[in-house]
């Protein structure tokens, strides 16, 4: 082998083209958040046009025309969110449960963990197709929150199972064989010692959820529908109101979006009321998240 | 469980209570198997069911159209019975090619720079603000690409088009609007799929790389990115699923009348035709709406199947891998 | 240590800190070229520390501060505007666990000097099978140059990046206890590489086991909590130790 010829060490190289692809990475990055910057700023300055009291407090767009508000969209999002939690929390805790306790490792988890990631992959159009129809043979209307609220429940599902399984497979061994140990039964140990080890971990799932339902669209459209009545008169009514058309926030922005002209102003003050709910769920996913290290390092 | 000590033996006949409540015992545990079963199975029941009622609320529309007509048509005109979904496939295609060519790069690149370049400061300014990027509504990308890239879009498409006669105006609801909106949605995915993959690269060979005399970069660029790039690739293939399978952000930009995809035409997705239409639609056109679903349905089941092709494919990392190209 | 031999790297007063833990004490020794020195040792002692810090390789390592002298050919390797690239390419590493790329075991050969701007084919099919050859490990691999390193055994996987590193043609190997991860046929083949090794290159290796550096060494150094206790010809230290702690140590009675 030759010998090389070796500078002296302080002889530096600069390479050009890790100048080049540095500049580009450092570039990327500042796109990103230049991005989510400019659309922040963006939606809170427009946004603030259409806001007030009397935008969040009427009930919705309805006659005479110059009356927007959102109340009934907030109202019928919040209808979303608590129906389709109550259906998808516990489904997909049990699944999760049975996926990382009771399963074996054969051809029947294999066909869940299969269909769960088929599940997360499908877009939220095609949920809407199917839920419009599906439920729609089950319910005969065509448009209701428990239409859109159980077509959400399919959706969320595999966050939920994924979140809530991972959340399991950190309960420490220990734990669990301290119970069994003890001659307790499974579902006892699983009561006892896993649930409450991983709620946390339960309770991330439930607010990527709400993340999820309340920025979704087009599963809502064909399914919960557009319109934003607000007919609380009597108790009885609470209840009836699922079996009835309810737009979501979202879909009050489509519909204002799409209108244009001077109702833009409205689609934006629809979308800063989003962006601050968006906003609060990162947070809480964040305290939840910081709570679990900390528990996890103690 | 299966040995019984001398103790426990003595215990199970000393009491004869204990058989009767651990039969209840038993027959609750047994419930409770049976009840996370059928949680579990749920998740099996909806694929299946989805995937029956899409065919059958999609397939009669192709018999009546004929599958040949449907697929390759190009003219989709509703109130001429004319439902040729061609210009609405390739759309989604290119414009979904069209947005991993934009977001790829973006992406991976700032996956790299958070994972293994950034300071701690512009990392915790930089990873928030991806994690924001995906919470936000689709929706709302829509209304923030119709009103700030939209007039963009036209701008570009006066300049370009100003001495073409035949050009038919689109005021920047067209393709190129469609691509960048996909485009930035997409990054969050991206990012964070990349990230994973790039941090999970074990630290020796970055270590090898750097007492062989490379470079930060060249390591990144020729051990490190190779090495995840299974990881890196289902992350490409699930942007591509987020973005075919995008209806509410494009809706607004892509303008909506079936043109075959040219970046300055106006456009209908796969999915964007079928939100704009399916409000007003009844008979054979609202079936052949569902046959556009179902259309979908298959795209995604594919990029689903090949994502779990390339999953499995990392599982068993390295053993079958091709050399490296390097790419500096 | 009268004798006329040349000395590749000199360190002089050498300190340093892990934050506020003082690892290295104090350490002045000459590496003698051409020759294999073996740092010895308890877990802990900074040995691995030392070599690692001989190029450079701890500047990865947040919070790590070194003062003194490190002299490559008389030249201050810790001096700013020094090209790290540079110094590792002449004094490079093995590492305790074998670590080739996921690649070929051609591209693990070639990327070494492909990094440093070598190309064309010829040019680069020769370096990759002298260095496979230099490493002992050509005819175990020749016929598959091109299927993933990771399909090797531990001991070829090793060799394979004691290739890599000749490749570049250093003037320095560094060995972390390049066989603890092996068993003993690979162990043994290792071993008899490095007598090899030593007409080329200098080499200095860390190793736990008493026994490898009496076979392998020329000098050996024997560190303790973050001190070089005592630095003498092999068969010198391991037969007369001057310090009462050295004997402590190579007669088993602790570490």
């Amino acid at each position: 082998m030759e010998k090389p010829v070796i500078n002296s060490l302080t002889k530096k190289r600069r390479r050009v083209s890790d100048i080049v692809l540095k500049v580009l990475i450092f570039t990327s990055a500042a796109i990103v958040v230049a991005l989510t910057l400019g659309m922040i700023i963006y939606i809170v300055v427009k946004g603030m046009e259409g806001l007030s009291w009397n935008f969040l407090s009427t009930p919705a767009f309805s006659y005479p025309y110059e009356n927007y508000g959102v109340l009934g969209n907030i109202v019928n999002t919040l209808y979303l969110v608590v129906i389709t939690l109550l259906v998808a929390t516990p489904i997909g805790v049990g699944a999760a449960i049975y996926l990382t306790e009771y399963a074996k490792q054969g051809r029947l988890t294999r066909i869940i963990e299969f269909t769960t990631e088929t599940l997360a992959g499908i877009p939220s159009i095609i949920y809407g197709l199917f839920g419009s129809v599906f439920f729609y043979n089950i319910f005969k209307v065509n448009y209701s929150i428990l239409t859109g609220a159980l077509t959400l429940s399919i959706m969320v599902l595999p966050t939920i199972i994924r979140t809530t399984q991972e959340a399991i497979k950190t309960v420490p061994l220990g734990y669990r064989e301290g119970s069994i140990g003890l001659g307790a039964p499974k579902w006892h140990m699983i009561r006892t010692v896993v649930l409450p080890s991983c709620i946390d971990g339960i309770l991330t799932s439930v607010i990527l959820s709400i993340g999820r339902i309340v920025g979704e669209s087009a599963a809502l459209i064909f399914t919960a529908g557009i319109a934003a009545d607000f007919n609380f008169d009597s108790i009885a009514d609470i209840f009836t109101k699922v079996m009835n058309q309810g737009g979501s926030l979202t879909v009050q922005l489509y519909q204002y979006a799409q209108r244009g002209g001077s109702e833009m102003k409205y689609a934006f003050s629809t979308a800063l009321v989003l962006l601050i709910t968006v906003l609060i769920i990162n947070i809480c996913a964040k305290l939840v998240a910081y709570r679990i290290r900390k528990k996890r390092s103690v | 469980m299966e040995n019984i000590t001398p103790a426990t033996a003595v215990k199970s006949q000393e009491s004869g209570l204990r058989s009767g409540k651990s039969s209840i015992i038993n027959v609750r545990e047994r419930m409770m198997k049976y009840l996370f079963t059928a949680c579990g199975i749920v998740a099996v029941a909806c694929v299946l069911m989805i995937t029956i009622y899409m065919i059958m609320s999609g397939a009669p529309a192709i018999g009546k159209i004929g599958i040949i007509d449907f697929l390759f048509g190009d003219t989709w005109h509703a109130k001429k019975e004319m439902f040729g979904i061609l210009p609405l496939i390739l759309t989604s295609i290119f414009g979904t090619l069209g947005a991993i060519v934009i977001g790829v790069p973006i992406g991976l690149l700032t996956a790299i720079f958070l994972s293994e370049l950034a300071p701690k400061a512009l990392k915790n300014i930089v990873k928030p603000a991806v994690e924001l990027l995906a919470g936000i509504p689709s929706v709302i990308y829509g209304l923030l690409g119709a009103n700030l890239i939209k007039p963009v879009m036209y701008w570009l498409e006066e300049i370009i088009y100003k001495n073409d006669p035949t050009h038919q105006f689109t005021g920047g609801a067209n393709l190129a609007s469609a691509i960048i909106v996909l485009a930035i949605m997409i990054l969050p995915t991206i990012i964070n799929i990349s990230e994973n993959a790039i941090s999970s690269v074990p630290n020796e060979y970055r270590e090898a790389s750097y007492g062989l005399g490379a470079t930060k970069i060249q390591t990144i660029f020729k051990v490190v990115i190779p090495a995840a790039k299974s990881g890196i690739a289902s992350g490409v293939v699930l942007g591509v699923g987020r973005a075919i399978g995008e209806a509410m952000a494009i809706i607004l930009v892509a303008g909506n009348s079936a043109n075959m995809p040219e970046l300055f035409n106006s456009v209908k997705f796969l999915t964007t035709g079928i939100v704009a239409e399916f409000a007003y639609s009844s008979g054979l056109h609202r079936e052949a709406l569902f046959a556009i679903g179902l259309v979908l349905f298959v795209f995604i089941m594919i990029i689903n199947l090949i994502l779990n092709g390339i999953l499995k494919n990392g599982g068993k990392k390295g053993k079958s891998e091709k050399p490296a190209k390097s790419k500096v | 240590m009268s004798e006329n031999e040349s000395i590749k790297i000199s360190t002089k007063n050498v300190n340093l800190y892990y934050g506020e833990n003082h690892a290295l004490k104090d350490i002045n020794l000459d590496i003698k070229t051409n020759k294999i020195t073996a740092f010895i040792g308890p877990s802990g002692c900074g040995k691995s520390t030392f070599l690692k810090s001989l190029n450079r390789m701890n500047d990865l390592i947040p919070g790590c501060r070194i003062t003194g002298q490190f002299l490559l050919d008389g030249e201050d390797i810790y001096v700013p505007g020094v090209d790290t690239n540079l110094l590792r390419r002449r004094i490079g590493m093995v590492f305790q666990k074998p670590n080739p790329f996921p690649m070929s075991i051609y591209d693990n050969i070639a990327y070494g000097p492909r990094v440093h701007g070598i190309k064309g084919k010829a040019k680069l099919d020769r370096i990759v099978e002298e260095s496979l050859i230099g490493a002992a490990v050509f005819d175990e691999v020749k016929d598959r140059l091109h299927k993933s390193a990771l399909s090797l055994s531990g001991g070829q996987q090793q060799r394979i990046c004691i290739a890599r590193a000749i490749a570049v043609q250093p003037e320095v190997i560094l060995m972390d206890e390049p066989t603890s991860a092996l068993d003993p046929v690979s162990t043994l083949k290792i071993e008899e590489l490095m007598n090899t090794l030593k007409e080329k290159y200098t080499v200095a290796i860390v190793t736990h086991n008493m026994q490898q550096a009496t076979r392998i060494s020329d000098y050996t150094a024997f560190f303790l909590v973050g001190e070089m206790v005592e630095y003498a010809k092999t068969e010198e230290l391991f037969s007369r130790p001057q310090d009462k702690r050295t004997e402590d140590y190579i007669t088993g009675r602790f570490g």
